[in-house]
């Protein structure tokens, strides 16, 4: 059952409906999920949400949904022990969440899902949202399954081939001319000109809440514990600051200790507006125009950004930016040592890792979750010139003439 | 008539001039401040603009001419 109660501004406590909002009409400041915990926390129990589904569902009784959920199997993604890379970077309890294996292939399923079903509740008969990449192709996945239209806007000047896991779906496509900001303001209008339930504006508050599930897990997993350190990619801000809740909901509910996690938020260096706010020691998040090849993170005016500062601040943590030449080395270590294919914004989340480990900021004994939250199957381009093979004629002469192949005497049957 | 949601980033040569009362006085659209700071050497606003379209347009695009940066308040809307 839902334990949802209202909207709740984050700013001024204004109270709302649970309806498609998303600003205080008062103050315009983000709109909340808000929940009667104490309900929540008498009908929870370790061994209930246990016997739940391998999936995020297994949590739907901390989530804003009274009905059925649009299931694509999303969410109970491996927390798989890294000790290869540990090794390398002198981490003995290092943890990667793999959020690559969710349905369409990123964590924004979870998010998804969560605003999706709403939608529905609601009753919606069209969604929408403004994506290049991960959101478009979740969005367009679970119209399918919801039975909904869905329209994907996204800025005319990028590769075709990038949006082919989201023209697959078979929504309305729509390329929009000019800037990516006018992208934006498009979007924002749309809200207002039609009744479309838009995933990341006007059902935000249900689309965050889907994130949660993230902090949830890696607590689950580790035994009900949560860790000393997660390092999380913020590009909106929103998973960075929903894991946080998440962890911290556990521990209200009674469901974990107290949480002594450090947030360390990540963003590439073209883009990172809450790094830099970080960094410089301010409360506020300035807008930044984006320049990176982290693409499903470049977010230049991140609407939760304040609140993921807030959330490294107060958890102890820290954030850091890295280039893109130490993206694209993070992509190769974290293949190359563990067997993960991840997005560019696994390759911030590790290039970020290397660099907390060799500073001290992460130390050896530090149970430390690293969240890749995208696979590299969509990105494939950006690490192309991995392919060198050796070619050889079709000769065992050729081969052993051209391949270096350490002595070993031959297997028998 | 329409009406837009919007933040307003200042940068420091424009801190301390009367933007938003031209804005207003230009385009012929209603400025309504919900949310603001602004130190000396940077601001930010959120407000609210109600006027005809074509006012709200032309005043938005002046203001970004000005070198103020115009996010929708709610933040940006496209992700990856």
């Amino acid at each position: 059952m839902s334990y949802a109660l209202s909207l709740r501004c984050r700013k001024c406590g204004g109270e709302y409906p649970l309806q498609a909002q998303n600003l205080c009409d008062f103050c315009f400041g983000p709109l909340d999920v808000a929940y009667d915990y104490k309900a929540m926390a008498a009908s929870l129990t370790r061994d209930k949400i246990a016997r739940g589904p391998v999936s995020m569902w297994r949590y739907a009784d901390l989530l804003p949904i009274a009905g059925e959920p649009v299931d694509l199997g999303t969410g109970f993604t491996p927390l798989t022990r890294a000790d290869n890379l540990g090794r390398l970077l002198g981490l003995e309890q290092l943890y990667i969440k793999n959020d690559c294996l969710n349905p369409t292939w990123s964590f924004k399923d979870r998010a998804v899902a969560v605003a999706v079903t709403k939608a529905r509740e609601l009753g919606f008969t069209t969604i929408a949202c403004a994506s290049t990449g991960n959101l478009a192709a979740s969005v367009a996945a679970h119209a399918v399954k919801a039975g909904l239209k869905s329209y994907v806007f996204f800025p005319s000047d990028i590769e075709q081939g990038k949006i082919v896991s989201t023209a697959i779906h078979n929504p309305t496509l729509v390329a929009v001319q000019g800037s990516y900001d006018k992208v934006n303001h498009l979007c924002h209008r749309l809200v207002e000109a039609y009744g479309w339930g838009f995933i990341n504006i006007n059902l935000r508050p249900y689309y965050a809440e889907g994130s949660k599930t993230l902090g949830y897990e890696i607590a689950e997993q580790l035994g009900w514990r949560s860790p000393d350190r997660i390092l999380a990619p913020s590009a909106s801000g929103l998973l960075f600051t929903r894991i946080w809740k998440g962890l911290n909901e556990l521990s209200m509910l009674g469901l974990i200790g107290p949480v002594n996690t450090h947030m360390h938020c990540v963003q590439a260096a073209g883009s990172s507006p809450i790094v830099n706010a970080f960094e410089n020691g301010t409360l506020h998040v300035l807008p930044v125009e984006p320049q990176t090849i982290a693409k499903s993170i470049a977010v230049g005016n991140p609407a939760d950004g304040n609140y993921a500062l807030k959330a490294a601040r107060e958890s102890g943590g820290t954030a850091a930016s890295v280039s893109d030449d130490e993206i694209i080395e993070g992509i190769r270590l974290l293949a190359e040592t563990e067997g993960i294919f991840s997005e560019p914004a696994g390759g911030v989340v590790i290039g970020a890792l290397r660099k907390m480990a060799k500073s001290g900021i992460i130390r050896s004994q530090d149970v430390t979750v690293a969240c890749i939250t995208g696979s590299g199957l969509k990105t494939q381009e950006i690490v192309s010139d991995s392919v060198r093979p050796v070619t050889i004629e079709p000769s065992l002469q050729s081969f052993e003439s051209m391949v270096c192949v350490p002595n070993v005497t031959a297997a028998s049957d | 008539m329409g009406i837009r949601r919007v933040m307003f980033t200042f940068p420091p040569e424009r801190i301390d001039q009367p933007v938003i009362y031209n804005l207003g006085l230009k385009y012929n659209v209603v400025t309504n401040i919900r949310r603001a700071d602004v130190t000396a050497d940077r601001g930010w606003v959120i407000l609210e603009l109600e006027g005809a379209e074509e006012d709200i347009e032309g005043g938005l695009a002046w203001v970004a001419g000005l070198g103020i940066r115009v996010d929708p308040a709610a933040g940006d809307a496209l992700e990856g």
